[in-house]
């Protein structure tokens, strides 16, 4: 029994190991990758895309030093709230499902959702009668895989993911007839894609607000209200300085 | 000759993650697996009983499981007790369930089990009359374990530890799945972005085989170290 | 009681994440790693039989390539088989047009086809092994009553490898549920696939990952009381005779 005992006290100190008191004056941002623009990595592992910029821009406007903290979306709530970073910019929309979790700064981006499927499909409006039967894939845990389990669960074949990534190779694998996907991801990762051709079928899709919220926003743990409103303060300062329309013209063309 | 475009130093790199990770785990899961060998020989009713409820239980569900429930809810129990302390003392700790050490603590409990079931089958093993020789010479229990039992009973248990051993190199394939950069992940990613999977997984798979032969080796040489004084194997 | 019947009721009326919706999630995720599992054994087992006769084979030719075949198999996680059969095959030049890919397209069979390989490997060593350990004597006394080898291999050497070959496969059964739990990676819908669906949609990591754990624990007795059964009344009739 004894040893049971200091056998668990010696796992929980390999698990200390890793334990430590919070550095001040570093603030650490989860981010799930790839998420193409959003973030995502260059082949030699460098972060970067519109989440990653901006974020910089603001903890430099901020004058705090930052740093990314990768993480998987399946945890990324979680490990904001065991202190593995202090906020989340990572395409996240805010809505009142989250906002029981965690607290949200003002929304810095607000993007539609959209089906994207290849140029050959017969389809061209997505109902219930319309796709029923098909395969639709969406992120596992995004407001798309709520709203598509929740909508056509019952008719279609919903496949989910881990990262957008696995998901754009299935569509072009032919193994999904539609993705459902945030507007500037299946634009940049589908419809910029070099392999083969995919539109974008019927409208975008900002309604009913349960799923789709009020555009993207950092969250940070409730408690933290300080630092979201730093946050909310550096968001201001860039978009009046400009330097927020420098950085979405880098990784979006306006239309 | 092969073409990892860009992805071979990261590689590298996931290869390390994954044999330290499963040297780390090996260790663990020896401990373990001697701490529940010996709470089931010990004949105390309790830790008989807590012994093979933990070799049940582990045994019974499925790695990634164990290994999800670990990772994702050990980082909310954690965050439950830190918060408190929080709130109660206003000491500001976060403990960092990483997915590296949440992989090395669930690959070492599994494999503590099955390790458990090797250590209790090889120590009944180890001749009672020697056991008994041994107290006659007046030596203490402990003394008997670590001259006698212990090093006879390594010889029977090794077949089984290097069986397990084995398995465990390709369990850490797993931890990929709750996001650790090890071998397998950074190969999933390169062939996703290369569009090219054979020439990765194939690399990949190689350096699974290349270290499971060395490992073959080594528990080769072991064996016929702690056989010394058997005319032969069994 | 009543009192314990009322918190119950309590409980599951507070219960955000336990609705029909969701254990029809894990309902289907039973019958997908339930079919998975089933399938992959059996044809696994179909196929290991002659390749662990083959393996005993004295021919290079034969051997040492279904050597090669289990030990790459064997060597290498079910993870890593799993990702190439998944991805690797969509790059096969034409796949796309090919009468297969219906099959190929829907996760199931890339997963099916990953495991049969893999199980077949391994139960192609537990039955070579088996095989190997025939008494001599049982094989000299077949030839003395003028047996060919084929029968007695057909009535000799096989039906006593199956006996002493039932433990270690027992475990493989076991192993192969376990290992099954993988087959949400690629996007099953199996028992796991569900609990990560409930995960990530409720945050709520306990009742998603115990709940299935829980039936995979009460698989697991199934199948090592199954087995049980098996070894002590199937295969009485072969025990030899005392």
């Amino acid at each position: 029994m004894k040893k049971l005992l200091s056998l668990s006290l010696l796992s929980l100190a390999v698990a200390a190991t890793s334990a430590q008191a919070r550095d001040d004056d570093q603030i650490r941002i989860g981010v799930d990758v790839p998420y193409e623009p959003m973030e995502f990595r260059t082949p030699d592992g460098e972060l970067t895309g519109f989440d990653i910029d901006l974020g910089n821009a603001m903890c430099a406007e901020m004058k705090v030093e930052c740093e990314w903290v990768v993480q998987g979306w399946d945890g990324i709530i979680p490990g904001l709230m065991a202190r593995k970073y202090d906020a989340i910019m990572s395409s996240m929309t805010i809505n009142d499902k989250r906002r029981e979790q965690v607290l949200f700064s003002e929304p810095y981006f607000t993007p539609p959702s959209a089906w994207f499927a290849p140029s050959s499909t017969e389809l061209t409006e997505a109902t219930e009668g319309s796709l029923d039967g098909m395969s639709i894939g969406v992120q596992r845990g995004t407001l798309q895989d709520n709203y598509v389990t929740d909508m056509y669960g019952n008719v279609a074949d919903v496949n989910r993911y881990s990262t957008a990534d696995d998901m754009v190779l299935d569509m072009e694998a032919e193994r999904l007839d539609i993705v459902f996907l945030d507007y500037p991801v299946g634009q940049s990762t589908l419809l910029e894609s070099d392999n083969r051709d995919y539109k974008v079928i019927g409208d975008m899709i900002t309604e009913p607000k349960q799923y789709f919220g009020d555009g993207f926003g950092m969250a940070f743990r409730k408690r933290d209200k300080d630092l979201a409103e730093q946050f909310n303060q550096a968001l201001e300062t860039l978009r009046n300085n400009g330097t927020y329309d420098d950085i979405k013209a880098r990784y979006f063309d306006e239309s | 000759m092969l073409d990892l475009q860009g992805y071979g130093p990261r590689l590298l790199e996931g290869a390390g993650v994954t044999v330290s990770l499963a040297v780390l785990s090996l260790t663990l899961a020896v401990v373990l697996g001697l701490v529940t060998a010996t709470a089931k020989m010990s004949g105390n009713v309790v830790a008989h009983r807590l012994a093979t409820l933990y070799t049940t239980l582990i045994r019974g569900v499925p790695d990634l499981v164990l290994m999800m429930l670990l990772f994702f809810g050990g980082q909310i129990g954690v965050n439950a007790l830190t918060d408190w302390l929080y709130d109660a003392t206003g000491v500001d700790i976060f403990i960092n369930i990483n997915e590296f050490v949440a992989g090395v603590v669930t690959i070492g409990l599994i494999f503590g089990a099955y390790m458990g079931e090797t250590f209790r089958g090889a120590f009944m093993a180890v001749d009672h009359g020697q056991i008994e020789a041994g107290k006659a010479y007046g030596m203490s229990s402990r003394l008997v374990f670590w001259r006698i039992r212990f090093p006879q009973m390594m010889r029977h248990a090794l077949p089984g530890l290097s069986n397990n051993w084995m398995v465990l190199l390709k369990t850490t394939a797993l931890v990929s799945v709750i996001g650790l950069s090890d071998m397998v992940r950074i190969a999933a990613e390169a062939s996703k972005a290369t569009r090219e999977p054979f020439t990765f997984m194939m690399v990949v798979a190689i350096v699974y085989l290349l270290i499971a032969s060395v490992s073959e080796w080594i528990f080769a040489r072991l064996q016929k170290r702690y056989s010394i004084g058997y005319g032969e194997m069994d | 009681m009543q009192a314990l019947l009322d918190w119950l009721d309590g409980l599951l009326a507070n219960n955000s994440i336990f609705t029909l919706q969701t254990l029809s999630f894990y309902g289907e995720g039973l019958t997908t790693t339930v079919q998975l599992v089933f399938l992959s054994l059996i044809i696994g087992l179909i196929m290991a039989v002659p390749l662990a006769i083959g393996r005993s084979s004295r021919h290079g030719l034969i051997k040492w390539p279904i050597f090669a075949y289990t030990y790459v198999f064997r060597g290498t996680p079910l993870l890593v088989q799993l990702y190439l059969i998944y991805y690797g095959v969509v790059f096969v030049e034409g796949v796309q047009e090919s009468w297969l890919w219906p099959l190929i397209k829907d996760p199931f069979m890339p997963a099916l086809v990953a495991f049969t390989l893999n199980t077949a490997a391994y139960t192609t060593e537990i039955f070579r092994g088996a095989i190997k350990a025939t008494p001599k004597g049982e094989i000299e006394a077949a030839r003395a009553y003028g047996m060919s080898p084929t029968l007695a291999l057909r009535r000799i050497v096989l039906p006593s490898a199956f006996r002493r070959a039932l433990p270690a496969y027992g475990n493989e059964v076991i192993f192969m549920l376990h290992a099954s739990a993988i087959a949400s990676v690629v996007t099953l819908m199996d028992l796991t696939g569900a609990a990560r669906f409930v995960y990530a949609r409720f945050y709520a990591p306990f009742d998603a990952f115990l709940f299935v754990a829980a039936i995979y624990l009460c698989l697991t007795f199934a199948i090592l009381y199954f087995f049980r059964f098996l070894e002590k009344k199937l295969l009485a009739h072969l025990k030899p005779m005392t």
